[in-house]
């Protein structure tokens, strides 16, 4: 158990490898906690209990990657200091996760059902491709990750892109709704496919996949979908987010404040 | 506490009249549910029998699935990954459960659809204790430790029920829900065995405010259950309500002991000559405010239901839709 | 249909508030046993069903193979004709190698 201040956030000693491992950590972990929303609200019984599915995946990936992490990291840390005592400047998810999924909250309009198995598909579709690339990494425990990952990421890519047809091809209500979701994602899908110094870094040293290596597939993959679900691939703008460098959202706060409250609030505690 | 519907239903709803036939044919139907027999969907059956399982086994669904809110609350806020983890699988069984008990009620000739309409409108109830609220991380534990555990006490003898979807569906629910009461005591022998005295303060206020509402879930006093005699002949009631909350009661104390805390009812002392635990005093009348819909969450756990619903209607409308599409270019091909 | 050139089709509004259809799900457990019937669930169309079968009863590793067929595709012998349809098998007993009594020494037949 991590020796860290009573109520303060800890502070990581942060190696290229250790950011290129968070950043896949975070994005499952954060997109994990916006589709637990979803529990006990879905439009469908049988749905509600299908998201949680993929909740449940993400969060598997997030702990094994985040205990991964901590052992690099070392100074005994683990998942759960990793996860409720960092504070925000040093998570690394994509910012698309961040974006309201369902609940609207006092500063932002919610997100509806159109923006959740989209970005469930355009995440899937990623970490496939992550994953896939991560199968050759020179880290064992990552190889390992990613071969269970990537048969959770290809259900999750046939479950929301099915849906993502379904609801592009399906009303004039839904898809308007899924043009509107589409418009609002996209920019965010940049940054899925920015190349950086942590990025080479793990592609020379056969950590994993630079993120521009994985645009091809994905844009193929995401191309096919979105053509069946009668969607135009927008064009690509000069909107770059930050998440992956630690530098989040409006959303992020109020992520954050919320799922780390108890750890924060009764400093020691054992659960 | 699922018979509840049955407690409170009208005392009679046969109808006056019945031929001979129908008389005969119940004469038999009830010395075959004597046998231990079991009645599937296609078979004869009587009226009110029919009437009284779709009630009562809808509103079990609707229970569960009004259940998965007050531990909903609490999923975004887990203290730690692995009690994400399980809190996330629970909250998901209860859907299934839900899933399951509608299934084998629209076996009866009803729909999910219409279901839901009944939950929506308020004609059709669901257990009351998910009228509370839960306050606190304790309140998860506790929920686990006194709602699954008096809600599986009811639900054993189910498994037995004379109505056959009913039970079937019965056995897969108690396999799957023994995790659910194990989770939420183990989380709270964890924070009073190793936690932090603020932890244990939590705990001990989460058991104080559950307490009396669990034991309210078996529903009225057994004089104040006029259905009880049918339904134990229909093989839908095993046990009367007192007769499992002396159950359930006696169960609690050995493990309210084990916990390190206390239960909050001064008159609870173990009796020597009945070799049971007395008990003090229910407040019937909380009972009967919150099962008219003046609990402290009534309103706001049927909104988040209808809510849920309404905004899901152009999904649902948009498979419809896409399915039909589907099919028509199907057939051309 | 090209994408883009938003399909006439799509102006209609669908039916609005019919309801999904019922499926009934049959899991085999793992290879070299029979598909089991475990329950139903609604869905809109055969993927969707197929998807859904697994996410809500195979989540505890209980099968390896999903069948869905739609409720209203199945035909059921009527309860009435119980009596004609399965009475009739009680006394032929010689189907069964019970009936035959044959000396110890080539019982294992």
């Amino acid at each position: 158990m991590a020796a860290a201040a009573a109520t303060g956030s800890i502070a990581l000693e942060l190696t290229q490898s250790l950011r290129y491992v968070l950043r896949l950590a975070d994005t499952a972990l954060i997109h994990a906690q916006r589709l637990a929303e979803w529990c006990g609200h879905g439009p469908v019984l049988e749905e509600d209990i299908a998201l949680t599915n993929l909740a449940l995946d993400l969060l598997g990936q997030a702990r094994a990657l985040l205990t991964h992490a901590a052992a690099l990291h070392g100074g005994g840390l683990d998942e759960d200091s990793l996860a409720f005592l960092r504070s925000e400047h040093e998570f690394f998810n994509l910012t698309l996760v961040e974006q309201p999924l369902r609940k609207a909250s006092a500063h932002a309009p919610g997100g509806d059902f159109a923006d959740t198995v989209l970005r469930n598909f355009l995440l899937a579709t990623w970490f496939k491709a992550v994953w896939l690339g991560l199968s050759t990494s020179t880290d064992a425990e990552l190889r390992g990750i990613a071969v269970k990952a990537v048969k959770e990421a290809r259900y999750h890519q046939q479950h929301a892109g099915d849906w993502v047809v379904r609801l592009g091809d399906g009303t004039a209500e839904s898809s308007g709704r899924l043009k509107a979701a589409l418009a609002r994602a996209w920019p965010y899908t940049a940054e899925m496919f920015v190349c950086d110094a942590v990025d080479t870094a793990a592609q020379l040293c056969g950590l994993g996949p630079a993120r521009d290596t994985l645009r091809p597939p994905w844009l193929n993959e995401v191309t096919e979908v979105f053509t069946l679900a009668l969607l135009v691939v927008p064009a690509d703008t000069p909107f770059i987010s930050t998440g992956t460098t630690g530098r989040h959202s409006e959303h992020m706060g109020f992520i954050l404040a919320e799922m780390q409250v108890l750890q924060r609030q009764f400093p020691g505690g054992r659960w | 506490m699922y018979t509840q519907a049955m407690d409170l239903a009208p005392k009679d709803e046969r109808t006056a009249l019945r031929s001979i036939e129908d008389a005969q044919r119940e004469e038999h139907f009830e010395a075959r549910i004597a046998q231990g027999d079991f009645i599937e969907a296609k078979d004869w059956m009587p009226d009110h029998y029919r009437k009284t399982l779709v009630r009562q086994i809808s509103q079990h669904a609707h229970s569960e699935i009004v259940g998965m809110l007050p531990e909903g609350n609490w999923l975004t806020r887990a203290p730690t990954l692995k009690r994400k983890t399980i809190a996330l699988a629970k909250v998901q069984d209860e859907a299934g459960h839900g899933l399951y008990l509608y299934a084998a009620a629209e076996t009866l000739g009803t729909s999910r659809d219409q279901m839901f309409a009944a939950l929506h409108s308020g004609r059709a109830k669901y257990s009351s204790i998910f009228n509370y609220p839960t306050l606190s991380w304790a309140d998860m534990g506790v929920v686990g430790w006194l709602v699954d555990g008096a809600a599986i006490m009811n639900q054993v003898p189910l498994t037995r029920c004379s109505y056959a979807p009913y039970a079937r569906a019965m056995v897969r629910i108690c396999r799957e829900e023994s995790f659910h009461q194990r989770q939420g005591f183990e989380s709270l022998l964890v924070m009073m065995k190793e936690g932090t005295p603020a932890q244990q303060a939590m705990v001990q206020d989460a058991v104080n405010r559950w307490w009396w509402p669990s034991l309210m879930m078996f529903g009225p006093p057994d004089a104040d259950s006029p259905n009880t005699a049918q339904s134990m002949r229909w093989g839908i009631k095993r046990l009367s309500n007192d007769e499992l909350r002396q159950k359930f009661v006696d169960a609690c104390v050995d493990q309210a002991k084990l916990l390190g805390v206390s239960l909050p009812d001064p008159d609870l002392r173990w009796n020597e000559a009945r070799g049971q635990h007395d008990f003090g005093a229910i407040d019937w009348a909380e009972f009967w405010r919150v099962v008219g819909g003046h609990g402290p969450c009534n309103t706001e756990r049927l909104a988040a239901r209808v809510s849920a619903w309404d905004n899901g209607a152009w999904v649902r409308d948009a498979a419809l839709a896409h399915a039909a599409r589907q099919a028509v270019r199907e057939q051309a091909a | 249909m090209s994408a883009g050139t938003p399909p006439a089709a799509l102006a209609a509004p669908a039916p609005a508030q019919a309801e999904w259809p019922l499926w009934e799900v049959f899991v085999r457990p793992k290879a070299g046993l029979d598909h089991k019937h475990c329950g139903s669930l609604h869905a809109a169309d055969a993927a969707m069903a197929v998807q859904l079968a697994r996410d809500v009863y195979t989540r505890r590793q209980e099968g390896v193979s999903l069948w869905v067929v739609r409720s209203s595709d199945i035909t059921a012998s009527d309860p009435g004709d119980k009596g004609m349809y399965f009475d009739p098998m009680a006394d032929k007993v010689y189907r069964h190698p019970t009936f035959y009594e044959l000396p110890v020494a080539v019982d294992h037949m």
